[in-house]
């Protein structure tokens, strides 16, 4: 007999989850792509959260996740906004020529 | 033993999905096949959800991610015209790929180290208990629903709903503020401003200050 799926399993999904977003995060020079790392990130926190609901028997972690889900939707618009509006003017552009953005 | 075989197969499948995608996003060159990657954890996260009885999250997380958001990315992508591939073996910095993997294994070695070390603790402070899909409630005296533990198919949404509009209902009405506040500022950032006032910043009456960030591809 196999032992069942313990929610600790999942900490350690996440965990792993959250390692490759951070990693691509770093080493990624699209901003784009930067942003679908920190989405990875923000899952992997999701995943985070429902597991211990699960382990504690406690909802409260599944409506963190709701409050997740809308901080990112919001994050997401106003970041792809900015990168619209720094991409329109210089094509191609990097993480690193993001210092144009001083004013 | 087939149950739990089978919770095995979910489980690690959808894992193989997450994971899988996730270096995915990480090693495309092209941003559009990243997106797809990203889909594809979007989906296995979900996979996750169903597994731990978080229905209403499964459909939340399909629905907003991997339709909304993903949508949003491959639109800017496809706005843009940047689905060309990008050269990854660039590196500006010499040492910043070893540094960031050691980086990201010390992280996952370290929550993996606090996850085994916190696994045989006790529970401090235990919730109420989720309703897991089971029998229906049962109807108290006045007519108010009782939800024992294994409420009715739709156990798990009542209770989310309980909890966001009971408890957090505070929080659920600022969260529109802030859809609001993204919104208009995603807006006032993308237009395209009018010549004369394009020529100033925004709120400069005296229009004697030239903004560098409002003329026309100067720099590049």
């Amino acid at each position: 007999m196999i032992a069942a799926i313990e929610p600790s399993w999942y900490l350690v999904l996440a965990s792993l989850l959250f390692g490759i977003g951070a990693f691509g995060l770093l080493v990624r020079r699209n901003p784009l792509v930067m942003f679908m790392c920190i989405e990875l990130m923000l899952n992997a926190a999701n995943l985070t959260f429902v597991a211990l609901a699960t382990k504690l028997g406690d909802i409260n972690g599944q409506t963190a996740v709701f409050f997740v889900l809308v901080v990112a939707a919001a994050e997401v618009v106003v970041g792809l906004g900015i990168i619209v509006s720094i991409l329109r003017r210089r094509p191609g552009a990097t993480a690193d020529d993001l210092a144009e953005l001083k004013g | 033993m087939t149950t739990t075989f089978l919770e095995y197969l979910v489980f690690f499948a959808a894992a193989a999905m997450v994971l899988g995608g996730a270096i995915g996003v990480i090693t495309m060159r092209n941003p559009v096949h990243a997106a797809l990657g990203l889909v594809m954890t979007l989906f296995g996260v979900a996979v996750q959800f169903v597994a731990q009885e978080a229905h209403f999250l499964a459909a939340v997380q399909v629905i907003v991610y991997a339709g909304a958001i993903v949508v949003l990315f491959l639109f800017v992508i496809m706005l843009l015209g940047v689905d060309n591939a990008m050269d990854l073996s660039i590196e500006p910095i010499r040492v910043q790929r070893p540094l960031a993997g050691v980086m990201s294994v010390g992280l996952v070695a370290l929550v993996t180290a606090a996850i085994v070390k916190a696994d045989d603790s006790a529970v401090l402070q235990p919730g109420a208990g989720l309703d897991v899909a089971g029998a229906p409630p049962t109807q108290g005296a006045s007519g108010e629903l009782n939800f024992v533990a294994g409420g009715g198919h739709d156990s798990n949404i009542r209770q989310l709903a309980t909890n966001l509009y009971g408890d957090h209902v505070f929080a659920f009405e600022l969260t529109s503020v802030l859809l609001v506040v993204a919104v208009a500022g995603t807006v006032v950032l993308t237009r395209k401003w009018p010549r004369h006032l394009a020529e100033r910043p925004i709120g400069d009456d005296a229009g004697d200050v030239v903004d560098g960030a409002t003329d026309n591809g100067g720099a590049g």
